[in-house]
């Protein structure tokens, strides 16, 4: 099953690669890794997408948490969580069928940024279906060039993942 | 008080309690070799930084206090990778010092840089590199911290020239290090205690599974009260040799690959298996579909990250043995065992009567009565057996009854070949009151033998024992029996290690016959000075019984004779 887990490191040199590593090594496929900076200037926030079973789950998480930079870890799978990845999608447009690119557009609810002869650019964001929705009917008329931020994920409702002192990792054994 | 990078760094060294350092100086590291002079720490210089390394290793696991290496950047650093690599697959607390050239000139592929924090990243516990004065006592008061705490492991730090030469105001923070995201103190939840009660005094077939944790966490004594407490017997892995006294009567002995039969089949037959400081490596398991199918699992391990990573175990209690078996200790009682204890000896006296003492004697010089020798002769004292890897290592342990606590330093979860002789010098250097034996294999000795120097030049009084059987023996082994006995690149010519010793000023002596052995022991122990001893065993010997590869634990290669197979005291 697909694992989404949320890490937070100290902002030090190699705390990415440390992380990114670990899972090179212990033998895991990420299938996807953002990060990027928190409200906290020495804090960066990681959102790793994995496929694992529960059991090695809890491993990567007890894995991850043994790195000395890592401040919290965790494992967001079975909690709502909100989960969001933005595309840039270039697609062939020309004259004739531009208005039906349109039209697919705007029922995904995506923007078009930029507009040349002979393509145009959509952007989406969304959970990862809907986006994977979008590029499945964009295909026919000639995907040119796309990108993918990867996901972001954020606890529904009033409960945070923000570290604080007093959490210790509890590992429970299933 | 203003001082240069490169006095901080010995200054914060002296600071964390260090006495010596195994170290080899070069370029970028000079700016702090020039300002070792007026430091109180004493630098053994070693032949090969893996020496070092190797060195600090033998130092913390003689003691349980971080060793140090010092080395220079590019060749230097990467010459420390493999010690690195052994002190990491066996927990073991040290701090590796490297110079770094310029920080003005990293990523220019200058003379001597190798990114070495990027090429051990998954050999330390952690690392750093430094390029400011200001830095260097933090993170060397940081990496003693990080290195010792919890699951213990080596630590690397990467100092730039520019940062020991550069100069600031020395500042020194005794506190525990404020790291928000290291938690070596982790506790196991209170259910779990319960549940493992009553899993151990509800069994009726239990074993303990001792591992090196206990000797890391010091718990030995807190093991004996338990194991007396209970009457469960105990099995040992490979590193947790010592942890139980050997003469103990409920320590079966060590288990897996090449473990004793009875304590295997113990294992296999057993209703509770409660391992603790130890991770089920494959070379104690067996095949994992078929090992201990009868057996609930209880896991006492610091490292949350061990649990379940090969054996499933029912009830895991996450946190520092020493912490952990206090609290069981007044609520574990007597098992009702004795029934388990008989079945126990029934096993061991089928292997015990096969006696190496019986050994034919007839001019062959067998491993196994070396080492048995060595065990009579030197019992009782205050000795450390340092063993390098192969059958040896393997003899040494079924054959050396260890008593006590870090009496035996040998590499277990890398297998280190070169690693007895300079891990040696370590643990002398480290407890210069004990007795100090290498037991080297003629190919492993050969890898750091130029350590020899650094025992002449330190006049340590180390004895070596080279258990010279003309080949790489445990690859000879495999060869034998899943090789068609093809032996292919095993067959080894060595120098005359008696004329190499004495060209080191080392007194060196022979020995071929078994009648020889025990004289040989006692002048080498009676002699002031260091001693190697080349013992020229049977050449084509197997180390028995053996579980091979893929093969369940119980299902065991044994000894073709009849009449031998393993040690009862004699
Ligand atoms: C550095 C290293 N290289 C290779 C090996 C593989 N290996 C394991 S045991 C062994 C043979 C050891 O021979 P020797 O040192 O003569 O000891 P013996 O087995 O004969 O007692 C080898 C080559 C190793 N463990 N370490």
């Amino acid at each position: 099953m697909l694992n989404t887990f949320v890490v937070y490191v100290e902002n030090k040199s190699g705390a990415l690669a440390r992380v990114a590593l670990l899972f090179r090594r212990r033998g895991y496929n990420i299938e996807s890794l953002t990060v990027g900076r928190t409200e906290k200037p020495d804090v960066s926030r990681m959102t790793i997408t994995v496929e694992a079973d529960a059991d090695q789950a809890r491993r990567i998480e007890a894995n991850i948490y043994k790195l000395v930079n890592v401040l919290l870890v965790e494992n967001v799978s079975a909690v709502p969580v909100i989960t969001r990845d933005l595309a840039m999608i270039k697609v062939a447009a020309p004259q004739e069928v531009r208005s039906q690119v349109l039209e697919l557009a705007s029922v995904f609810r995506a923007r078009v940024v930029d507009v040349a002869l002979s393509s145009i650019t959509i952007e989406i964001t969304g959970a990862e279906d809907k986006i994977d929705g979008l590029l499945d009917v964009l295909r026919p008329f000639g995907v040119l060039e796309m990108v993918r931020t990867g996901i972001v994920a954020m606890r529904r409702g009033a409960r945070t993942s923000e570290p604080n002192n007093e959490q210790t990792p509890d590992f429970i054994v299933e | 008080m203003r001082m240069t990078g490169a006095q901080i760094l010995w200054r914060s060294l002296e600071l964390e309690g260090v006495k010596h350092v195994f170290g080899y100086p070069g370029g970028t590291i000079l700016p702090a070799y020039d300002a070792l002079t007026q430091s109180t720490i004493h630098h053994v210089l070693v032949r090969h930084e893996q020496g070092a390394t190797h060195m600090a290793d033998g130092y913390a696991r003689a003691t349980g206090q971080v060793g140090v290496a010092v080395a220079t950047s590019g060749p230097g650093a990467t010459n420390m990778v493999t010690g690195i690599a052994t002190a990491m697959m066996d927990s073991s607390p040290i701090v590796c010092i490297t110079g770094q050239v310029g920080s003005k000139m990293l990523g220019s592929d200058a003379f001597q840089e190798i990114d070495i924090t990027g090429v051990t990243l998954p050999i330390t516990k952690h690392n750093y590199i430094v390029t400011r004065p200001e830095d260097i006592a933090k993170t060397i008061h940081e990496a003693f911290y990080v290195a010792r705490s919890g699951r213990p492991g080596p630590v690397l730090v990467d100092i730039t020239r520019d940062a020991q030469q550069a100069s600031c105001e020395f500042e020194w923070d005794a506190s525990v290090p404020k790291l928000p995201g290291f938690r070596p103190d982790i506790q196991p939840e209170p259910a779990t205690y319960e549940e493992a009660l009553k899993m151990i005094n509800g069994s009726r077939r239990p074993v303990i599974l001792a591992g090196h944790g206990i000797l890391i966490s010091e718990a030995s004594q807190l093991l004996r009260e338990f194991v007396e407490r209970t009457h469960i017997p105990v099995a040992m892995t490979l590193l947790g040799i010592g942890s139980f006294p050997a003469s103990h009567p409920l320590n079966l002995g060590m288990m897996g690959m090449h473990g004793e039969a009875w304590v295997n089949k113990a294992i296999q037959e057993a209703d509770l298996l409660l391992a603790l400081g130890m991770r089920f490596d494959d070379r104690v398991t067996g095949e994992l579909a078929k090992y201990a199918p009868k057996a609930k699992k209880i896991h006492i391990e610091i490292d949350p990250a061990e649990i379940n990573k090969r054996v499933k175990v029912d009830v895991a209690l996450i946190g520092d043995l020493r912490e952990v078996l206090p609290k069981l200790l007044p609520k574990v009682t007597r098992t009702d065992s004795s029934e388990w204890l008989e079945r126990i000896w029934e096993l061991k006296g089928d292997s015990a009567v096969r006696d190496i003492q019986s050994l034919p004697d007839e001019g062959h010089l067998y491993a196994a009565h070396v080492i048995n020798d060595l065990w009579h002769e030197t019992q009782g004292s205050d000795t450390i057996v340092v063993s390098d890897v192969g059958q040896h290592q393997m003899w040494e342990a079924q054959y050396y009854k260890h008593e006590r606590p870090r009496s035996l330093v040998t590499s277990g979860g890398l297998g280190t070949m070169g690693f007895a002789l300079p891990a040696a010098i370590g643990a002398k250097t480290a407890r210069p009151d004990a007795e100090v034996w290498v037991v080297a294999g003629d190919g492993g000795f050969q890898m750091t033998m130029p350590e020899l120097a650094t025992i002449m030049q330190e006049n340590l009084k180390i004895n070596i024992a080279i258990i010279n059987n003309g080949f790489l023996g445990m690859v000879r082994q495999w060869q034998q029996f899943f090789y068609e006995s093809n032996y292919q690149s095993t067959p080894m010519l060595s120098p005359d290690f008696v004329k190499v010793a004495e060209a080191y000023g080392i007194r060196a002596m022979e020995v071929t016959t078994r009648s020889q052995v025990v004289p040989t022991v006692k002048a080498a122990r009676s002699h002031d000075g260091p001693v190697l001893i080349n013992f020229r065993v049977e050449q084509e010997d197997a180390v028995y019984p053996m579980v091979a590869a893929g093969a369940a634990l119980h299902d065991m290669i044994r000894r073709p004779s009849p009449l031998v197979e393993t040690a009862e005291d004699v």
